[in-house]
Formats: structure tokens, C-alpha cells, sequence
């Protein structure tokens, strides 16, 4: 029987942490990053884990740390948000290239500035080049299982690399709601043990991490990272089908919200998305063919199968919480057209900037986006691909 | 949605009403319901204007918005009467509960026109007569659930005094000053 609780999504995932009772947690203990490590070590310090938690000094050497722990062989985890993981950005690449399965959870917040704590994707969306695995969570249920699916993911013999657990600064991470939470036996039979082929204290085998390769060998190296980024793809579907043997809660690489006959489709990532079904329901209950399509794995970027659930659409709405600065849209309005183009889709796409700072979006602002995706299904989309939402006049 | 009950609160950093949203949603929690609780983060310090949500429905909540269009609003410092816009969208068949020692007579011209019910009640008087501290999230919590109705005022007591006991497992004496509260804050409230 599922454990029925209410948690806030830094509560959830540290409860994930402590079922899962990794090796090693480096972490920078207060602000940028969350409460989260504070509520770890409190677990460690009242001998519910038995885990190794280093507070270290900055992100930097927070990840430096997970970095070498994972490299001795030892299963580790850290978290952090906003200018933490900026900080972290050297080195986040030195995990990644050394195929390092650290798991790490990422509250995301804007970076700086305006100096702002609130939710925006920038700070992981500027990481998205770094080689390491992406999920993003809807509430505070889904970041949960994504954690609790995240080693499984990255320890995998075709993977091998490291995992960002995303979810929404403050809206999820500081909002309490109802969770079913598994109970400890079944979490530890699902995680199971860590068992590295290679790593530094191996008794019987002398190996070297993170050694210098210039032209000779290094492009196959960066090859060789793209080609476990695409082989992801399969692993987290096959993690999650067992996962949902064991939770009854089903996850894929997206998830479709009234997709199949949709006219009108949005594309988002994060907690809008539940504000996007209340207005789904509204607009199917006046016969406006509405429909949703959740992200859920952003790296690898799972570009056939995303323009395979979207290709019925009329229109398409494609929102980011972060901006790139590129005069054409964020980060995820570039790539999904991108493929869309390669895809020969034909449904006219626009990109919609929101909720940057933190800026809240409401039911009534999403039924305006589907309203203007049946116009410009009329009309056509040109000159206005790119724009903001809910901005002051 | 039709049994959704939306909540906002309006307090000053410091004041407990993140605090307070928080443990309504816990307790009602408790009672079977779905909840949301959840602040709204604005300047971090100790006296400025902040808001807190609570969502409480029979039915799973996927909205993540901000409220609105509350059904209840909840006012834990009067002085945010002049500053702040506090009844903005709050229904008129919901209500306001503000924390004063004035007469509502005093407070409904503050109000901005608001047409449905006021209540208020004295914090701070229930506060010194049960916990000698003031300390205004504990009776506005308990006036709230009575004014809003949205959970039966027993249950809430046995819910509260059974998360207080698990919190305060080494203070029996602030429990024991919590429920005095709790009690004395459902009788002072109209």
C-alpha cells in the first residue's frame, strides 16, 4: 500500500534521498541552493542514513567532491539551485565527460539579475550543453519518482552518465500537496545496489579518470557521450515501465494531455503544465479541440518522438521559462522547431516566452494562448513567432 | 471543481501566516481532502507585505497559479488595510477575517466597498490570555477554519492537538497553550 502524505517538492526529494541512502552527498548547505541539504543532513544526523555528507565550501567544490567520490566508486548525490549550479558549470562538464552517474536535484530559479529567487528554467536550460541528463517534474509526486528513477537511469551500462531531477523553484519545491510515497523496501529493491565496472579504489584493476586527450582521441571521446546521450532514450522508458510495476504510476519520455485529437497544442515543461490541463478541460467542455504536451525528458532531446505526438496539430504553442537571448525564442522553442523542420511538420509553431522571475501564469492567460492558436491557425503565425507572455504594458 | 475552497492570506514576514497557510493545509490534509499550500516569496524580511495560498478540495488540484479569485481572505496584521488591496477579486458569497482589536464597524470602511461578510477577532487577546506571547497564526488558523467552514471545527481540534502532541513531544506545556488558544479563538471570532 502506497504511502499517503502531503510534502513539499524539497521534502519529497529529500525523503527520495534518504530511501535511496546514497554513498556520498557533497552540498553547499544554505542559499543559492534550498533547504534540501539541511533536511538531508538533519536524516544523516538523526541516523536514518548512513550517508557521507560533506559541506563543503561552494558549488564548485560541492560538485568537485561528487566528482572524485564517483570516480573512487561510490554512489553519489548533491542539489542545488539557481547561481549554485552557475557555479558549478566547470565542473559540471568534467562529470558528464568522465561518465559520472551522480544524481543531482536541481530546484530551478532565475539567475541574476535582477537580483530574483523565483522560478525560471534558465538556470538548468544553460546546462542543457553540459552532457548531462535532464528530467523535469510537474508537482511534487513527479519529482519524487524522477528521483527515485534517476541512478537507475544513470548507473545503466549504456548511459553512464550524470542525471539532473528538475522541478520548479518555490512553486514546487516550497508548495505543500498530497504524495504517495513507496514504501522503503520497495524503493531499495527498485534502486538496488551499485556495482561500478571501473573506479579508483578497485583493488584488482589500475585505472586513471579524467586524463588529457588532445586531437588525438578527444572527439571520439565528446562521440561517445552523444552516442550513451542517445542510447537514454530507451533506458528511461525501459526504467520507467518498471517503475511502474512497482508505484502503478506510468511516465514516459513526454506525457499527452487530450494530445490525440488535438487542434491546438501546447508544449511545456514543469508546474504550468497543471495550470494548462485546468484550462484543457475548460475549452474541451465548450468543444475546442485542446491538448498538452508535457515534457518530461529534455536531454537527450527526444526529437521523433516529440513531433510524433504533436504532428496532428493545427497549431502549436511552444512555452519556455527561460530566455536565450537569440532574438528567435528559449531553449526549447529552438530545438522543438528545429525538429519540427526535420520532421516536415507542417502546423504553423509559435514560442512563447513566461514566467520568467518567477511571473505567475493563470488559467485565463493559458485559454488566451489556445485562443490565439486557433487564430493564427486562420491567419498564419507570421511576425509573431516569438513573444512573451502575461508582460506589463 | 465545485468543492474547491481557495484561501489567501495577508500578513507581514515574521507574522506566521506562511506558517499558518502551511498548517491548514496539513490538517486538512489529515481530514482526507487534497491541499495546496504555498507562499509567495516577495522580499525576504521580517515586517514586509507577504501572501500565502491554501487550496482544499475533494478532488486532486493540478493549478499552480497564485489565487485570485479567493473564496476566503485572511488579514493577520490590520495595518496592511491601508497599504495592500486585500479583498482584490475575494468573492461576495466568501468572507474576510481580519486580526483587530477594533470594532468591524471600524474595518468595513477599509475594505474598499466589499460587500460580502467581515469577520474579525483580537489575536493578540487570545494570544496573552493562553500563550502569554503573541503569537497571531494559532487563533487566526482556528477562526478561519470556523468562519470558511471548511473543516468541521471537532475534527480540526483532534487534528491539531494530535500534530502539535508529534511537535512539542518534549514541551507539554505549549501544546497545552496552543489548544487553549485554538478554543478561545473559535468563541472570539464573528
Amino acid at each position: 500500500m502506497a504511502i499517503k502524505e502531503r510534502m513539499s517538492g524539497n521534502e519529497a526529494i529529500a525523503y527520495a534521498m534518504k530511501q535511496i541512502n546514497p554513498d556520498v552527498m557533497p552540498a553547499f548547505p544554505i542559499t543559492p541552493s534550498t533547504e534540501l541539504p539541511q533536511m538531508v543532513s538533519n536524516y544523516i544526523a538523526n541516523g536514518e542514513m548512513d550517508t557521507e555528507f560533506i559541506p563543503v565550501e561552494s558549488e564548485h567544490s560541492a560538485m568537485s567532491a561528487a566528482i572524485g567520490a564517483s570516480s573512487a566508486g561510490a554512489r553519489t548525490m548533491t542539489a542545488t539551485s539557481s547561481a549554485g549550479l552557475a557555479f558549478m558549470w566547470e565542473v559540471l562538464y568534467v562529470a558528464a565527460s568522465n561518465r559520472l552517474p551522480i544524481a543531482m536535484a536541481v530546484v530551478n530559479r532565475a539567475l541574476s539579475g535582477p537580483i530574483n529567487i523565483n522560478c525560471e528554467h534558465s538556470d538548468s536550460m544553460g546546462a542543457r550543453d553540459s552532457g548531462w541528463l535532464q528530467i523535469y517534474a510537474e508537482n511534487n509526486q513527479e519529482a519524487y519518482d524522477n528521483f527515485l528513477q534517476a541512478y537507475r537511469i544513470a548507473e545503466h551500462k549504456d548511459v553512464k552518465l550524470p542525471i539532473m531531477i528538475c522541478q520548479d523553484g518555490f512553486i514546487i519545491s516550497h508548495g505543500v500537496q498530497n504524495i504517495e510515497l513507496l514504501e522503503d523496501d520497495k524503493v531499495k529493491n527498485f534502486v538496488g545496489e551499485y556495482h561500478p565496472e571501473h573506479y579508483l579504489l578497485k583493488e584488482d584493476e589500475v585505472c586513471s579518470v579524467g586524463p588529457y586527450a588532445i586531437t588525438n582521441f578527444g572527439m571520439e571521446g565528446k562521440k561517445a557521450q552523444a552516442h550513451a546521450m542517445d542510447s537514454a532514450k530507451k533506458v528511461i522508458l525501459d526504467v520507467a515501465a518498471e517503475f511502474e510495476k512497482v508505484s502503478g504510476r506510468k511516465y514516459g519520455l513526454y506525457e499527452g494531455y487530450e494530445l490525440e485529437d488535438a487542434e491546438y497544442v501546447i508544449v511545456a515543461i514543469g508546474s504550468v503544465c497543471g495550470t494548462i490541463k485546468d484550462a484543457i478541460d475548460e475549452l474541451r467542455s465548450q468543444g475546442v479541440k485542446a491538448g498538452l504536451m508535457k515534457v518530461r525528458v529534455f536531454r537527450p532531446f527526444p526529437a521523433e518522438e516529440f513531433t510524433d505526438a504533436i504532428k496532428g496539430a493545427k497549431a502549436v504553442a511552444i512555452m519556455d521559462r527561460a530566455e536565450s537571448y537569440s532574438s528567435q525564442g528559449g531553449p526549447l522553442g529552438s530545438e522543438l522547431m528545429a525538429a519540427m523542420y526535420r520532421g516536415h511538420l507542417k502546423a504553423e509553431a509559435i514560442n512563447i516566452v513566461y514566467g520568467l522571475c518567477g511571473r505567475d501564469v493563470n488559467v485565463a492567460e493559458i485559454r488566451e494562448v489556445y485562443a490565439q492558436l486557433k487564430d493564427i491557425e486562420k491567419n498564419g503565425a507570421a511576425g509573431r513567432e516569438y513573444q512573451y507572455l502575461g508582460l506589463r504594458d | 471543481m465545485a468543492n474547491l475552497t481557495e484561501i489567501r492570506w495577508h500578513g507581514r514576514g515574521g507574522q506566521g501566516a506562511k506558517t499558518a497557510a502551511l498548517l491548514l493545509a496539513d490538517v486538512a490534509f489529515s481530514t482526507g481532502k487534497f491541499v495546496q499550500g504555498f507562499p509567495e516569496y516577495g522580499p525576504e524580511r521580517m515586517g514586509a507585505p507577504i501572501t500565502a495560498y491554501d487550496r482544499i478540495s475533494d478532488h486532486d488540484i493540478r493549478v499552480h497559479s497564485n489565487i485570485y479569485e479567493p473564496d476566503y481572505v485572511v488579514v493577520v496584521d490590520e495595518t496592511l488595510l491601508s497599504s495592500v488591496d486585500v479583498t482584490n477579486g475575494l468573492k461576495e458569497e466568501g468572507a474576510i477575517l481580519v486580526n483587530t482589536a477594533k470594532d468591524k464597524s471600524e474595518i468595513i470602511p477599509l475594505l474598499n466597498g466589499y460587500k460580502g461578510r467581515v469577520f474579525t477577532i483580537d489575536a493578540r487577546h487570545v494570544c496573552m490570555e493562553t500563550l502569554g506571547k503573541y503569537f497571531p497564526n494559532t487563533p487566526m488558523l482556528a477562526a478561519i477554519v470556523k468562519v470558511s467552514n471548511v473543516l468541521d471545527q471537532d475534527v480540526f481540534l483532534k487534528e491539531m492537538e494530535e500534530s502539535l502532541k508529534h511537535k512539542f513531544a518534549r514541551k507539554p506545556e505549549v501544546l497545552e497553550g496552543n489548544m487553549k488558544a485554538l478554543r478561545l479563538a473559535l468563541e472570539e471570532v464573528h
